[in-house]
Parts: C-alpha cells; sequence; structure tokens
C-alpha cells in the first residue's frame, strides 16, 4: 500500500515533502456511490447516488448542510468502511496503487507518543529506519511551524498546534491523496486562517490530490479549485462549482475579489435550501 | 506553591503521629490495658527483637515474592485478555459472563480449591494472589480500551497499522490509565487474600506471623506485624506510582 509512495520520497530526499516535484496525485472517481445503515428504525441512507471525479492534483472541497454524509465519503474515499452500492476507483496516472492520509475531526494526535513519534508514527509501520524516520518528522514539523517542539507531548501544546502535527503525520507519509475532515473546525477563528494560508503554501508545493470536507463556505472558496456542494437526507450532490481564483492565492485576495461575493451568495443559498428541508423533514418525522 | 507544599506535608504527617500519640498517653496513663493495647514506644524494641532474632525480615521477603509474584502472574495475562475484550466483541461477549460471575466471589473462598489444585506449597500463594486479581486488571483494561476516541484506532488504521500493531501501539498506550487502577485496586485484594492465606494455611510469611503471635498471645509482636503490614502495603503503592510514572511518561507536567 505505502511502499508505491516511499521510493519516491527518498529519491527526492533534500525535500521531504517533495515527492512533491514528482507528485501529480491520485485521481478519484466515485460513480453511483451509496452507503446504506441499517439502524433501528430502518435502513437510513447516509449517501445516495454520489458521482464524483476528482482530476490528480486538484484541491477538491466538499461542502455541505451537518448530516449530509460528507465524512462517511471520507471514510468511503479513506477505505475505513465499504460502500453498500456503486463503485470507487482511485487511481495514480502512473498505474500504481495510491496512497492516501487523512486528517481526522477533532482529537486524533495520539496522546502518548511525542509529536516527533507521531509524525513518524505511519512511517514506523512501513519500517522506515529510525534515523531516517526521525529526520523525516522533524523537517515537517518544521515545515508546520513547530521546529523545537518535536520532543513534547500533545497536551503540552495547543489544539492548533496539534491540527499541524496532525496534517505533518498525514504528509510524512507522502500520500497521493490526502484526506481532511473538518481538520480546522474546532479552531478559533484566528489559528483556523493562520492554518489555512499554511496548507495553501504546503499544497502549492507538493501537487497531492487533496479531499477536504468542511461546513466553511468561506473555508471552501479559499481552498478549493473545485467545490462539491452536497444535499442532505440523503446524502447527494447538488451541485459542482469550479473556483475561479488564481493560485498561489491568499487569504485578503481571494476575500476581496467581487467573484468571492457571489459565489459566497451562490452556494449559501443551496445549503440554506438545504437545510431548511432537512429541518422541515425531521421536524414532520417527529410527532410519529 | 512553597508554603502549601509544606503545610501538605506537615498535615499528612501529623495525623499517624497525633494517633500515636493519644494511643501512648491513654496506655501511660493507664486508660487503655497495656497487655492488650501496648505502648507504641514499646513496640520499637519488640520490632528489633523480632528484626534481629525471629526472622521478622525472612517473613517480609516470604510474603513480598508472594504478593510480587503473584501479581506478576495475574496481571500480564489479565492485561492481555482485558486489551483482547476491548478490541474484539467477539472476545469481550465469551468472556464477559465468566469474569462477571468470577469477579463478585470473594476470593478468600477459593483458596481451599487453590489448595487441592496446586497444593499447600508457594504455588498456591501465587495462584491465589493471581486469581484474586486477575479479573479486575481485565476488566478495567476492557473499559479502558473501550473508552479510547475510535479516532485514534481510524487514524492508525489509516496510516496502515495491523491488527497487531493496534493491540500495542494504540489500545496499550491509550488503556494504561486505567490498566494502572485495575493494578492499584489489585494490590489491595492481594495484601487482603495473601495475609488471609498465610493465616489459614503456611509456615511462613507476615500473615502467619500475626496469627501466631495473636494465638500466643504475644500482642506486642502481634502489633509490630500490623505495622509491617501497613508499610508493606505503603511501600508497594509506592513501587506502583513510580513504575506509572516510568509507563506513562506523556503524563507527567500535565
Amino acid at each position: 500500500m505505502a511502499e508505491a509512495a516511499l521510493p519516491r520520497s527518498r529519491a527526492a530526499s533534500r525535500d521531504v515533502v517533495a515527492g512533491a516535484t514528482a507528485a501529480t496525485g491520485a485521481r478519484v472517481v466515485a460513480q453511483g456511490l451509496g452507503r446504506r445503515f441499517q439502524t433501528p428504525h430502518g435502513p437510513v441512507d447516509a449517501l445516495r447516488d454520489v458521482s464524483v471525479t476528482v482530476e490528480p492534483g486538484t484541491f477538491c472541497v466538499i461542502v455541505g448542510p451537518s448530516g449530509c454524509g460528507k465524512s462517511t465519503l471520507l471514510r468511503l474515499v479513506a477505505a475505513l468502511d465499504r460502500p453498500t452500492s456503486g463503485a470507487l476507483t482511485i487511481s495514480r496516472p502512473d498505474g500504481r496503487q495510491p496512497t492516501n492520509a487523512m486528517v481526522f475531526q477533532g482529537r486524533s494526535v495520539f496522546p502518548w507518543l511525542t509529536l516527533r513519534q507521531n509524525v513518524a508514527y505511519g512511517l514506523k509501520l512501513r519500517g522506515v529506519p529510525r534515523r531516517e524516520r526521525g529526520d523525516r518528522a522533524d523537517a515537517l514539523l518544521a515545515m508546520v511551524g513547530l521546529k523545537g517542539f518535536a520532543r513534547a507531548y500533545p497536551h503540552q501544546i495547543s489544539e492548533g498546534m496539534r491540527q499541524r502535527v496532525a496534517i505533518a503525520r498525514a504528509l510524512a507519509v507522502d500520500p497521493d491523496l490526502l484526506l481532511m475532515d473538518e481538520p480546522f473546525g474546532a479552531l478559533d477563528e484566528q489559528t483556523r486562517y493562520l492554518l489555512q494560508e499554511e496548507l495553501l503554501r504546503i499544497w502549492d508545493r507538493t501537487g497531492k490530490t487533496v479531499l477536504f470536507v468542511t461546513h466553511s463556505i468561506d473555508e471552501a472558496l479559499i481552498l478549493a479549485d473545485r467545490i462539491v456542494v452536497m444535499a442532505a437526507q440523503p446524502g447527494t450532490v447538488r451541485e459542482v462549482i469550479d473556483v475561479p481564483f488564481s493560485r498561489p492565492r491568499t487569504l485578503t485576495g481571494v476575500r476581496s475579489d467581487p467573484v468571492f461575493t457571489s459565489l459566497f451568495g451562490d452556494i449559501w443559498g443551496m445549503i440554506r435550501e438545504e437545510v431548511t428541508r432537512s429541518r422541515a423533514a425531521q421536524e414532520a418525522e417527529l410527532p410519529r | 506553591m512553597r508554603p502549601r507544599r509544606a503545610a501538605e506535608i506537615t498535615l499528612t504527617i501529623a495525623a499517624p503521629l497525633l494517633l500515636l500519640a493519644i494511643w501512648e498517653l491513654l496506655s501511660r496513663g493507664g486508660v487503655l490495658n497495656p497487655i492488650f493495647w501496648p505502648r507504641p514506644s514499646s513496640l520499637i524494641d519488640t520490632f528489633w527483637r523480632m528484626v534481629t532474632k525471629e526472622g521478622l525480615m525472612t517473613d517480609i521477603r516470604i510474603s513480598l515474592l508472594r504478593i510480587i509474584g503473584g501479581f506478576l502472574l495475574g496481571a500480564v495475562p489479565a492485561v492481555v485478555l482485558g486489551l483482547a475484550m476491548g478490541l474484539f466483541w467477539p472476545v469481550r461477549v465469551f468472556f464477559m459472563p465468566l469474569a462477571s460471575a468470577i469477579y463478585a466471589i470473594p476470593k478468600i473462598a477459593v483458596l481451599p480449591l487453590v489448595i487441592i489444585a496446586f497444593g499447600i506449597g508457594e504455588a498456591s500463594k501465587l495462584v491465589i494472589v493471581a486469581v484474586s486479581i486477575f479479573f479486575l486488571v481485565a476488566l478495567n483494561t476492557m473499559s479502558g480500551v473501550l473508552e479510547i476516541d475510535p479516532t485514534y484506532r481510524d487514524a492508525a488504521r489509516n496510516l496502515g497499522a495491523s491488527r497487531w500493531e493496534l493491540f500495542y501501539s494504540v489500545a496499550l498506550p491509550g488503556a494504561l490509565p486505567q490498566i494502572f487502577t485495575g493494578l492499584r485496586l489489585g494490590l489491595g485484594f492481594a495484601l487482603i487474600v495473601i495475609v488471609g492465606a498465610e493465616f489459614l494455611a503456611a509456615k511462613r510469611g507476615i500473615g502467619y506471623q500475626i496469627w501466631e503471635d495473636y494465638q500466643t498471645l504475644r500482642i506486642k509482636q502481634m502489633f509490630v506485624g500490623l505495622v509491617v503490614t501497613a508499610m508493606m502495603g505503603w511501600g508497594l503503592t509506592m513501587l506502583l506510582t513510580g513504575l506509572e510514572r516510568l509507563a506513562m511518561p506523556w503524563r507527567r507536567s500535565a
């Protein structure tokens, strides 16, 4: 699974992230994808008939109201869960087996490992020698602004810093596909802006395919090449929007663009409709 | 911070000292019968004589070895079973009724059975200690694993962890706090059970010594035995606390 990614990054060992230069990222194709859960109240479709294509090297953001199956979709792509219908194909342009790594919502950095051990965790599983994985972990920690914290434990640092560690840990295995499930959702606004900028900077250097889930339209517009707007109950694709802003982007640059305002309005209109509709549906179910 | 710490130490030492002082005064004043309630100060002599002439240290060593040996014998497989019960539901469902039922039996009641199975030698002492802590540690370990945030498991699996790697790199460290809770509770049980077992079926050990001295009305020696038992419990608890700090460096300086 990982073997495919590793030699490439070893070759480019001068720049840790720069499996980078060679990486074009994975292509993700979902066709009629569905995930049905069996509950005591009968089957519930978390996802129904989702068809999306994410081209190699693009930054794709999924937005939608809560309960629209965004996280379920991400777990399917990460192979942490299996679809109950449809097909999901993840491939690399060169035909080799693609790898993915996920940055989770909330606490996922292991509290019992130092920051260096956390970042090196995936490398250890892949049998990278101790010295080499320590060096790569240190370089990645430096890249996410945590130089000098290698021997600290997660409880000694802030939530924002922990999320940087989670990102570094995912990047350490040099995945073709980076999956991010509301990684900045629990952070305060300033920290979120800083990490968004950092993510843009890192992604510009790596060219990985990113699939990023958020409920923030603002975040979606700043980060994405392409936005998938989802509808809830069941989770389906409502619309796919191409985001025209040129790269490299800055937060202020994107925000001051008049297109930002109009796109924000369009997307909010859709999500608003979805929220209202799913609320009405929930209320209709209540009196039973 | 400093004055607070000093006050803490003073208060901690004050309670036992105060108790001893009251006892000493009542005994000297003739309120307590000194035959049954010997003055604490007179126990120091008795203690010294027991150490030098009556082999008290051997009794202490024997009891400590039984506790520590039985502890290892019980705790190591208990942690492994507890981790498996926490991680894999079939293992949990299979062992749960057994564990709940046996957990509720006062362990000293099992002693005759253990003696039948393992004889009256050292083996039965180790086994009774092991039995008395086994399910306590296993059940605590299991609930420790169940309380681990599932995100940690997902993160490990996503990075390619196998079942075995999940076992020792997520379940074990994640459950360590609860494992140590089980061990600390288990230590109390182990002390109760070993003293009880030595009352009933032993030729040496601190429990045997207390019971013998009681039966021959050597009350001072009996009291020394009680104090020694308390000190053993305290010492073992300190040892466990030290181990806990070593095992979980991430919990220090929290």
